[in-house]
């Protein structure tokens, strides 16, 4: 059994955006629920000697839990590279200065798109994009390097060359460039986002120029979507075998993802160690390494490449969490990829909110 | 030019594993042997030359032959975003 490299640490699901591909689940968790800054601390530790060497405090909107300095200044004791993926809408230069100070390495910045109107609509939010703005500023003004998260899908890719732009004038070192994944809120707005074979041909070719127009100066980390790829993706680098993730009500999960993989249970830190749940638990261990696999996976040369594509997605799609994920062409359900990019071109989203 | 390592990045010990690794925003990744040596080097303060010297002294190799290598390593970090010439 491997250590886990990383941690994906959910603060909180509290937001003031609303997008409508939100990774959190359908069901989010309230504040009166969520882990404190002492259990916090003690997942740090924890991971930090499992084997996990850097830490993505997340959420929901990280920033929105009071206590973030000091989540924060537990991660670096512990000895975690610090990643805060934010938002950015509620970062100004006072709460910048603390969160250097208690040892943040790194910020992710989140955009919508790159014209202000289309940013507001998809986020749901007034005035965020100039908010980002100057939150990029802030960061960088604080000297930190900075990455902009550009999510995109048929809504936005129109806009991508202005978002490779943004990302080069708000001073970022690397663009992510990530094509909506469908769980939770995005399989909720599926038909609202899923791009075109053209639309994706396109970005695909845009990504590849500017690498070559922008070589060293900044780095583009493109993530394509499943739905129009004939294997599937290494999804977390296979189950239980690089990353794990905390809830905000504490469940120790395989991705973040997980929760949505009906009638599975997870182990919760404050009633387990880090370590059990990771090498214990029922969870963690159902779909670890080759031995659960079903034909066509079991013994495909591919299998310890992909690890079957995503458990969410195969849950998502054909109902059975154990089935080949739909992506791979050797799935006797990829025609549900094809039949969902047929369905595709609605106009109106269903916000992520709290049930 | 003096080399240094790009913000965020820096060389880290992964005590777990027992080796060290290239820690970077949201990425991380494992040096071979000769990476390692020419990233040990790398202080903010000297360039590319400096590390080609020093190297060159301490594996008693032709400078020419380590200068190829080192410049080609430093050229591919510097693409990776690892480090700022």
């Amino acid at each position: 059994m491997n250590a886990p490299l990383a941690l994906l640490a959910e603060l909180t699901h509290r937001c003031p955006l609303h997008c409508p591909y939100c990774s959190n689940p359908m069901e989010l968790t309230r504040a009166s629920a969520e882990l404190t800054t002492a259990e916090w601390a003690r997942v740090f530790t924890e991971a930090a000697r499992l084997g996990c060497l850097q830490v993505h405090l997340s959420g929901g909107e990280p920033t929105a839990r009071r206590d973030i300095v000091e989540i924060t200044a537990a991660a670096h004791a512990a000895g975690l590279y610090t990643n805060l993926i934010t938002a950015g809408v509620l970062l100004d230069a006072a709460l910048m200065a603390s969160l250097v100070a208690a040892g943040l390495d790194h910020v992710q910045l989140s955009v919508q798109d790159a014209d202000p109107a289309g940013a507001e609509r998809i986020g749901g939010m007034k005035g965020a994009h100039a908010r980002k703005e100057a939150a990029a500023r802030i960061v960088r003004q604080a000297g930190l390097p900075l990455t902009l998260n550009a999510v995109v899908h048929r809504q936005n890719l129109q806009n991508l060359p202005l978002l490779i732009e943004t990302a080069l004038a708000w001073g970022a070192a690397r663009l992510e460039v990530a094509h909506v994944q469908y769980y939770g809120w995005a399989l909720e707005n599926r038909d609202a986002l899923l791009p075109t074979r053209e639309q994706l041909d396109a970005a695909t070719r845009l990504v590849d120029g500017a690498r070559i127009a922008h070589r060293g100066r900044l780095v583009i980390d493109y993530v394509v979507p499943d739905y129009h790829a004939t294997r599937p993706k290494p999804c977390m680098g296979g189950w239980g075998n690089r990353f794990l993730s905390v809830s905000p009500a504490g469940r120790v999960l395989p991705c973040h993802a997980a929760e949505s993989i009906a009638g599975m249970e997870f182990a919760n830190i404050r009633d387990t160690s880090l370590r059990d749940a990771w090498e214990n638990s029922e969870a963690f261990n159902r779909f670890r390494g080759t031995a659960w696999m079903p034909a066509p996976c079991q013994g495909c040369e591919n299998a310890e490449r992909d690890w079957g594509g995503c458990r969410c997605q195969a849950f998502a799609l054909t109902g059975d969490a154990a089935a080949t994920d739909p992506a791979c062409a050797l799935s006797p359900h990829h025609n549900l990829l094809a039949e969902a990019l047929g369905e595709a071109g609605a106009l109106t989203f269903r916000y992520r909110e709290f049930g | 030019m003096t080399i240094r390592f790009a913000p965020g990045v820096r060389l880290h010990h992964d005590i777990a594993r027992e080796r060290w690794v290239v820690m970077a925003p949201e990425r991380m990744f494992v040096p071979d042997e000769t990476a390692l040596e020419v990233l040990r080097l790398v202080d903010g303060a000297r360039d590319a030359e400096a590390i080609i010297d020093l190297l060159a002294a301490k594996f008693a190799a032709p400078r020419a032959v380590i200068a190829t290598d080192v410049q080609a390593m430093l050229d591919d970090l510097v693409v990776k975003g690892a480090l700022r010439a």
